[in-house]
């Protein structure tokens, strides 16, 4: 039988601040800055917020647009890099959050930007071995970076949640692989508040090769080209590099525009390239292909070769708002809001 | 100071607003009780749980600027006493609104949010305020 | 039952009290009531004492112990138990020991009431404060006790009950009153536009709507009427104290703008004493937050719903004005307010009044006066109506 997507959801915050506001602080012509990474804004949590708290709004949208029990799903893995604990499991919170506790196995996964990716796979391999009804796997951060680092201009927020199992799938994941190689372009030591980087190594050697590599398996395992595409989603650090790795390998950019959600909403590490996809099936119609890939530091990718059901006409997709309705409900707060959003500013415990 | 098994019992109310219902006069509560006021000793022992309706409208509100250290950084917050549209009255922050658009009547619905923590090193605890609905 | 009087009356100043600790004050307000009685101490028989929370303020409890042994009762070993409500925890003390009197278990009674609240920072004292509400589904929530009172606020001029300026002028009346009364905290005469104009602290009210965080404590000895001759000239008879319950939250009410539990002590007060709203004079009611009052005076009966304002607006309630005068001793804004001490202060300013010993703001010809001391939202509430002979 097939395994695949039977429902999902995104939450991405609703304030934003821009990279020219951020430059104004650090010296910096941001809005170069912005305009080089092809970034215009980036989403900051309010202070309320946290990785549990995105990945229970995008779970319950996940939720909201589907008839299963929560008591039939099997598995929750919630991956991020900026998980509220370091001991103690976001996904147990989520569990509880959606009522699919007692009777499930939950964990957290950590791999920089590919946890969530990562996520889908464990819960297709408990899917198609019958060990599961459903699981569900969680891509969210509330990634950090460092005051003035050139991260500071993209770490964002936001999250979204897939419904993983073989009943009543509105897309068909056809196949994944990846490509995993001990790559160090960025990391984040246990206890530091805020992760390092390799500079421009994050490109070409990591980046860039994972993608490419990961890709060029998935098609010549599938038999497919680009152009059997109708959407790709690649990974999203900025809105710079999928657009040049699309292109590198024959993608057009109407492939790629309706999962490029980092010029809007920041990197969501984590959360990028399941909200991309989500933007997509937002749209997508019956026999639509997809192709998503996304990438991990570290450093690792993950290809899913997707086919949209005839399922997804009787889906209930308005039940919770779509990406594009997500992203507009937006209130763009100052550098010196967002420091204090952020915890950048210590304050009395 | 710590309060991780007093907020760990609120679970079911605070994440998913379970309340219960008096079998014998039908009357629903939030936060939940072991007995209904009306029926007394004839309901001991057989409160039902009840799931409140996450949507409802603002009855009233208040634009909090004397804030308690946990909401320091909301500063000024939103509180509000929300009619949910199964006609329960309860207290919730309203999040996701600039106070100055806060008025009697708006529809909201229930969010998860961090409502409080034990401090740097202690238990983070979640549960329910209101956001504008889409 | 016995008819009970008081027969001695004391309070110390309000205020920041930063050189008295709890002990001082609660033994002082119970000296001067003492003293005040022409007593020698050797006949009280019970003590008890109205405090909300000096674990939390002062990091003591078994209050009523520390006050026996410190007022010089340990030696003699008479029983005294503390009281909490709240903020009605001292109108509660009183209650209490009018009970004992009347019901013959105690003969000469003193009640006290007592907070240090300024041992704590302030944002401990709200958090204290906040305590008095439901804790768990209202405190946690992010509601503070000003927020609930400013949310009754809002649905007060939202149902067109009253205006802003009319709520503010609550304020405006205890500070005009305040300025008359030696022993309040503020002592200072201000203008509607101050109130309008303090700084926020939960939307709509302001800093000025709001009671300040004050030490204080206060002191009235009971006995039998019959046996009250024995002391003083000037007995004030205890025509009624009552007390009623609400839910703790507010949000589990019917309705937000008034307090059943008021209207109940009230009604049940006025039945006990057979008066009528129009037969009192003076009263002292519960004003932590100016909306507070004014929706007092309308549950109490002395105004109809809606009509408060307007009277406070006008100076109507002041103590000169002809009509009832509420809140002569400054009310919890401009006397202060201690937790604890407030409930029977409030029946130390009614005493007083009714004896006719209110010096500067006395209310001519002052017969019957009541205090309404309210705990939480209302969660608490207790009546008293006192009668000079
Ligand atoms: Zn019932």
């Amino acid at each position: 039988m097939d395994v695949g997507i039977v429902s999902y959801g995104a939450y991405v915050p609703r304030y934003r601040i821009t990279p020219e506001e951020i430059g104004k602080v650090w010296g910096e012509n941001g809005k170069a800055m912005g305009k080089g990474l092809f970034i215009e804004q980036k989403s900051v949590p309010a202070p309320d917020e946290d990785v549990v708290t995105i990945s229970v709004a995008a779970a319950r949208a996940m939720m909201a647009r589907t008839d299963v029990d929560p008591r039939e799903i099997g598995a929750l893995y919630v991956g991020s890099e900026s998980h509220p604990y370091a001991v103690k499991p976001t996904s147990t919170i989520v569990a509880e959050a959606i009522e699919a506790t007692p009777d499930l196995t939950a964990a957290d996964m950590e791999f920089a930007c590919k946890a969530g990716t990562a996520g889908i796979q464990v819960c297709m391999g408990l899917v198609g071995s019958g060990m599961i009804e459903y699981g569900v796997a969680i891509g969210a951060d509330t990634s950090q970076g460092a005051p003035g680092d050139a991260l500071e201009y993209s770490a964002s927020a936001g999250g979204a949640a897939y419904l993983i199992g073989k009943k009543n799938i509105i897309a068909k994941i056809n196949r994944t692989i990846s490509y995993t190689t001990d790559t160090p372009d960025f990391w984040r030591r246990e206890g530091q508040d805020y992760p390092s980087h390799g500079g421009r190594f994050t490109g070409e050697p990591a980046y860039f090769r994972h993608i490419t590599n990961a890709t060029q398996r998935l098609l010549a395992d599938a038999g497919t080209k680009p152009g059997d595409y109708d959407y790709a989603v690649f990974h999203q650090p900025n809105g710079k590099f999928p657009t040049r790795v699309a292109a590198m390998m024959g993608f057009t950019e109407a492939q790629i525009t309706k999962g490029l959600m980092t010029p809007y909403i920041g990197n969501t590490y984590s959360g990028a390239v399941p909200i991309g996809l989500a933007s997509v099936l937002d749209i997508a119609k019956p026999g639509d292909r997809i192709l998503v890939v996304s990438y991990g530091s570290g450093a690792g990718s993950d290809a899913f070769d997707i086919t949209v059901t005839d399922r997804i006409r009787k889906y209930k997709r308005e039940a919770a708002p779509t990406v594009e309705k997500i992203v507009s409900n937006v209130k763009y707060v100052d550098y010196a809001t967002y420091a204090k959003f952020k915890g950048k500013i210590k304050m009395e415990e | 100071m710590s309060s991780t098994a007093r907020e760990w019992r609120e679970i079911p109310g605070r994440y998913n607003l379970k309340g219960s219902k008096c079998p014998e006069c039908g009357k629903v509560f939030f936060p939940k009780r072991s007995m209904c006021p009306l029926c007394r000793r004839a309901s001991i022992g057989k409160m039902i749980e009840y799931k409140v309706e996450r949507k409802g409208t603002v009855y009233t509100y208040s634009v909090v600027y004397d804030v308690p250290e946990a909401n320091k950084r909301m500063k000024p917050y939103v509180v509000g006493m929300i009619r949910t549209d199964d006609d329960i009255l309860l207290t919730a922050q309203i999040v996701d609104v600039d106070p100055e658009n806060v008025e009697i009547g708006m529809r909201v619905q229930a969010v998860l949010r961090k409502i409080d923590d034990d401090g740097p090193s202690g238990v983070i605890h979640y549960g329910f305020k209101f956001a504008p609905c889409e | 039952m016995r008819d009970v009087a008081i027969i001695g009356a004391g309070v110390t100043r309000f205020g920041e009290l930063w050189d008295k600790s709890f002990r001082d004050i609660g033994v002082k307000a119970g000296m001067l009531a003492i003293g005040d009685a022409g007593l020698s101490g050797s006949e009280v028989d019970a003590l008890f004492i109205g405090n909300m929370s000096a674990g939390r303020f002062i990091n003591q409890q078994n209050i009523g112990a520390m006050i026996a042994d410190y007022a010089g009762f340990a030696l003699k070993h008479i029983p005294s138990t503390r009281i909490e409500a709240g903020a009605a925890s001292g109108g509660i003390a009183f209650r209490q020991g009018v009970m004992a009197v009347a019901s013959g278990m105690h003969d000469v009674v003193v009640v006290g009431g007592a907070e240090k609240m300024t041992d704590v920072d302030d944002a401990s004292s709200n958090s204290i404060l906040d305590s008095t509400a439901d804790q768990q589904w209202e405190a946690s929530m992010g509601a503070t006790m000003a927020s609930l009172f400013a949310m009754i606020a809002r649905r007060y001029i939202h149902e067109g009950l009253a205006t802003r300026e009319e709520i503010a002028s609550v304020s405006v009346n205890g500070h005009a009153h305040g300025a008359l009364n030696p022993n309040a905290q503020f002592r200072k005469a201000i203008k509607l536009e101050s109130v309008l104009r303090s700084g926020m602290v939960a939307d709509p009210l302001g800093l000025f709507d709001c009671a300040p965080i004050s030490d204080g404590a206060a002191a009235v000895i009971l006995c039998p009427m019959d046996k009250a001759k024995e002391y003083t000239d000037n007995p004030v008879r205890v025509a009624a104290s009552t007390q009623a319950s609400d839910t703790l939250a507010l949000f589990q009410r019917d309705s937000i703008t008034s307090f059943a539990s008021t209207r109940m002590a009230a009604d049940r007060a006025f039945k006990t004493a057979k008066l009528s709203p129009s037969d009192i004079s003076v009263a002292e009611v519960h004003d932590c937050y100016t909306i507070e009052g004014l929706m007092a005076a309308e549950d109490l009966g002395l105004y109809e719903r809606g009509r408060a304002g307007k009277a406070f607006l006008e100076g109507q309630t002041l103590f000169d004005a002809g009509k009832v005068a509420i809140n002569t001793s400054g009310g919890l804004k401009a006397r202060g307010h201690p937790i604890g001490a407030t409930g029977v202060a409030q029946i130390v300013e009614i005493a007083e009044q009714v004896r006719g010993t209110a010096d500067k703001r006395q209310v001519k010809g002052a017969r019957y006066g009541m205090a309404l001391n309210l705990g939480g939202t209302g969660s608490a509430a207790t009546v008293s109506i006192l009668e000079g002979i």
